[in-house]
């Protein structure tokens, strides 16, 4: 930690970077920080299981426009910013991106295509209780799991807090934001609600990291995040696509095999 | 429950260059099939959106069919191998939501394959007569006659 403290400081102090993204401690949890002086450093906190996902920002124009960023990072974080480099988000050379491995290691990464070597060795896993809940849902018939989501989502006040918390969420008009057509109506309710979830995850099929972020955004405690598991471990089964690395061939629904395997086209 | 009576609402999503000019064959050839389906016809299976399979049990559809050209057919190269992969995940999701995937009925028939698109159909009819009419989707769906706006 100290390690990053000292670099962060030394950047800013020698006008590298104008501004540091990383986490502070909050009432309970820790926070996004925005850290502008060599002084205001010393308040960072890290560690690897942080949410929300900082990566989140570079896809935000009014935050890191012309501003030199540094990013301190998550895994979680990293693998967003792989990914987000895949789709022509993130410019070569364009921020500091910084990280501080499981083992207590500093790493700086020059560019997002340096992080797949080091992203690569670690798999992207669900929690033990998410892990839990999804089994608890397979195992369950079809009219049950309808019945347990459709009174999860029965909390949903439709904030959109999951898709503010997505660093892959970043299309300036999202489907909910147009209503030529109004594919899913806006306020809250039982289709709605659904209907909305279902089209997050679908076009995050394929190029969601499985940080979680979604999830522990939501004001309700809708465990979003889990439909966003499934996805991954679906891919993960048919496609031999691993979670959280971003595919070199690209995204998972954007390509396609000849001999892809299905068993219900009949 | 006995659905021996019910007529189910069942809507066919096609792509133009093989399931609907097969459905048409079937016609042609005075094929006799289920008249519960009303075909949607598509520039091609890649073009159909999940939002539409979803649109239609949304509006009183009981089963849905998707059905476009066989693998390496596709009249634009690779729009069914795009779709199929689609569905693979689709399907995962729809079922993890609890959502009855055995109304969705996918296949690919042939411009030629007219009796097999009669088959299809019927059998699609028949699974979903047993299965009944898709209350919970409706319940779900008709919130505003219900007064049920959350919950």
């Amino acid at each position: 930690m100290d390690k990053l403290k000292a670099k962060l400081k030394e950047w800013l102090e020698a006008g590298e970077i104008t501004l540091a993204i990383g986490y502070k401690q909050g009432t309970r949890e820790a926070r996004p920080f925005f850290c502008r002086t060599a002084e205001d450093v010393e308040q960072m906190v890290f560690s690897n299981d942080f949410q929300p996902n900082l990566a989140v920002y570079l896809s935000k124009k009014e935050v890191v426009k012309d501003e030199k960023v540094a990013i301190v990072c998550t895994i979680s974080a990293l693998r967003s910013i792989a990914y987000l480099a895949r789709e022509n988000q993130i410019g070569q050379s364009q921020y500091k991106i910084i990280h501080l491995s499981p083992n207590d290691e500093l790493m700086i990464f020059r560019s997002p295509w340096d992080i797949d070597a080091y992203i690569e060795e670690i798999p992207s896993t669900p929690s033990e209780e998410d892990r839990r809940v999804i089994e608890m849902l397979d195992a369950m018939t079809p009219s049950e799991r309808w019945a347990w989501w459709a009174a999860q989502f029965s909390k949903c006040i439709k904030c959109y807090a999951c898709r503010a918390a997505c660093p892959m969420c970043y299309c300036t008009r999202c489907i909910v934001d147009n209503n030529r057509p109004q594919w899913i109506d806006p306020w809250a309710s039982p289709l709605s609600n659904m209907e909305w979830q279902i089209n997050r995850v679908m076009h995050l099929a394929g190029r969601c990291v499985g940080c979680g972020a979604c999830g522990a955004a939501c004001p309700e405690g809708i465990p979003v995040h889990l439909l966003n598991r499934k996805i991954l471990d679906n891919i993960e089964e048919n496609f031999g696509m691993p979670a959280g690395i971003a595919p070199r061939e690209g995204a998972v629904l954007n390509t396609y095999k000849p001999e892809d395997k299905e068993n219900f086209i009949k | 429950m006995d659905n021996k009576d019910f007529e189910p609402k069942i809507i066919a999503f096609v792509c133009n260059w093989c399931t609907y000019a097969g459905a048409d064959l079937t016609g042609t050839s005075r094929m006799k099939y289920a008249s519960n389906v009303r075909v949607v016809r598509f520039p091609c299976t890649g073009r159909i959106d999940f939002m539409l399979l979803l649109k239609a049990f949304a509006q009183g559809a009981d089963g849905v069919i998707v059905s476009g050209c066989h693998p390496n057919d596709c009249h634009y190269t690779a729009g069914n191998f795009h779709a199929r992969r689609r569905w693979i995940v689709l399907r995962g999701l729809m079922d993890f939501l609890g959502i009855d995937i055995r109304r969705i009925r996918f296949s690919w028939v042939s411009a030629g394959e007219g009796a097999k698109w009669a088959q299809l159909v019927n059998e699609h009819v028949e699974t979903v007569r047993e299965l009944g009419p898709y209350e919970d989707y409706k319940k779900a769906a008709d919130y505003l006659k219900e007064g049920v706006y959350n919950g």
